[in-house]
């Protein structure tokens, strides 16, 4: 097995572990936490088709990681846009999480 | 001359691992939030410290070696603040910043 | 191999610690842990453009934005933990993310043998660039509207964490003013490492087009420096109403979508680049997108206005 493979073994356990804390934890900001676990597994899988497209003197295809250093970009602002509407909630309501009613 | 310098590189990274094992080993036992930090910083400045110097021995040119140089700096101004700010406001009585 | 096995069971370590841990702050110092071992995960899978932008947007920045907000929240957790889901809840996902993990792996261990890849062409275009890194190629030149879009979407993100604002202080500061004793170690080190960490953002801005770097790697440094200065007090972060600051924000985008409306006349194609001009054109539309981004994401972690304008 490559390292390529193994790290995107790695990955897919990721996004298996960030899937349980989203669905298990009741604080939303595990379940943001959790929700960034996956898109760092993603991010791995994406690597690894990357580093197994390794050809003409480059050691890995780079347009793949082109991909990831958006997607890298475009998760932080969705966090800083949940955690945002997370402060707002906690400032209304008083409680940080939502209710089992929705 | 090409081996003495791999050897002495891997010597100073050996005894950097070493130091950063001590320090970790003191965040753990250690009693209380400042004797941890103490045992951190000492460790750790001085491990990063031989590891660079190990590094020093494999870089091509006087560029990337006073890069490294400016890393090591670096890190040893962010971790004597932040490890000023916790130790101030672990300690209680006195204002954080 | 043995070191890749090591990093692999690592990171899967500290994963499971984030999720695994009582107090939202060790999971948020779980997350940054793990944010900097993938980095190195990265440098393993020879991507050091991404590692840099791991370690800094997906570690570093995020990892500031989860400690305030963890830190604000701490009152209201101790109350939330008693709305842990049931036990059929939790045999149930464990059930579906393991059919999620194995249907993964087994994609994994199935990739086509050879592997498909756009190498070969991305190599060969590069002289035409006037790039030498290969990534920054794709990101400026042949995908260069993904990165258009993704400076849009910024924004986007930005004006609707401004929208959270109260109607009292719409318009207003963000976030608290911050004070530090002016003798004292923060307000030292800001002083002290605001203009070395400037240099260092527009230097691997620079370099990003021949070595691994750019513009968002640099842009990310940048945003560090403000948001430092900004802790320390040594300045406040400016209304969110103020004609500069949101000319400042737009500037990036709206240059980089102008050149390229004139890709329609000098090239003949939206966003293209005419061979003996693209490394000009390239670096024209960087400088400002590079400025833009910088201060996109320090109003990011910033957040929206608590404080009345004037």
């Amino acid at each position: 097995m490559s390292d390529a493979t193994l790290y995107g073994l790695c990955g897919a356990v990721l996004v298996g572990l960030g899937l349980f804390g989203l669905i298990v934890n009741p604080l939303p900001l595990r379940k943001i936490l959790a929700f960034n676990l996956i898109g760092g597994g993603v991010f791995l899988l994406f690597g690894v088709v990357a580093r197994r497209g390794a050809a003409a003197g480059l050691g890995g295809d780079p347009i793949p990681h082109a991909l990831i250093i958006t997607g890298i970009v475009v998760a932080f602002a969705a966090t800083a846009l949940a955690i945002a509407l997370l402060l707002r909630l906690f400032r209304e309501t008083g409680r940080a999480t939502l209710g089992s009613d929705g | 001359m090409n081996l003495a310098f791999n050897g002495l590189t891997v010597v100073a990274v050996s005894a950097g691992a070493f130091f950063f094992m001590a320090g970790t080993v003191g965040l753990l036992r250690f009693p209380d939030a400042l004797s941890r930090l103490h045992t951190l910083t000492k460790a750790d400045n001085l491990g990063l410290g031989l590891i660079v110097l190990g590094l020093l021995f494999q870089v091509e040119g006087p560029f990337a070696a006073l890069k490294l140089i400016a890393v090591w700096l670096l890190t040893l101004l962010a971790g004597a603040t932040v490890t000023q700010l916790i130790a101030r406001t672990a300690r209680p009585g006195t204002p954080p910043f | 191999m043995a070191f890749d096995i090591g990093l692999a069971v690592l990171v899967l370590g500290v994963a499971v610690w984030t999720l695994a841990a009582r107090d939202t702050f060790a999971a948020v110092i779980g997350f940054v842990t793990y944010g900097l071992l993938l980095a190195l995960v990265w440098v393993r899978l020879a991507a050091p453009d991404v590692a840099l932008t791991e370690a800094a947007i997906g570690s570093g920045v995020t990892g500031g934005l989860l400690l305030g907000a963890s830190s604000r929240l701490r009152r209201a957790e101790i109350q939330a933990a008693s709305e842990k889901p049931g036990a059929t809840l939790r045999i149930a996902a464990v059930v579906l993310c393991a059919l999620v993990s194995a249907g993964l792996a087994a994609i994994v261990l199935l990739l086509p043998e050879p592997a498909p890849t756009l190498a070969p062409e991305a190599a060969a275009n590069l002289a035409a660039t006037g790039l030498g890194n290969p990534v920054t190629a794709v990101l400026m030149a042949y995908r260069a509207i993904d990165t258009l879009l993704e400076t849009v979407v910024l924004l986007l993100a930005l004006v609707g964490i401004w929208s959270l604002a109260p109607d009292g202080v719409w318009g207003g500061f963000p976030g608290r003013r911050h004070q530090a004793d002016a003798e004292g170690v923060l307000t030292f080190v800001a002083q002290l490492l605001v203009p070395i960490g400037i240099l260092v953002g527009i230097y691997i801005f620079w370099v990003g087009s021949v070595a691994p770097g750019g513009e968002f790697q640099g842009a990310t440094i940048l945003a560090a420096m403000w948001i430092l200065a900004m802790m320390a007090g040594l300045v406040d972060a400016p209304p969110v109403s103020r004609r500069w600051l949101r000319l400042l924000l737009i500037a990036g985008p709206a240059v980089f979508f102008a050149i390229g409306l004139a890709g329609f006349a000098i090239a003949g194609a939206f966003l293209a680049y005419p061979v003996d001009y693209a490394k000009l054109l390239i670096v024209t539309i960087e400088i400002p997108v590079t400025l833009s981004i910088a201060a996109t994401l320090a109003l990011l972690v910033a957040g929206p206005p608590e404080r009345a304008p004037k």
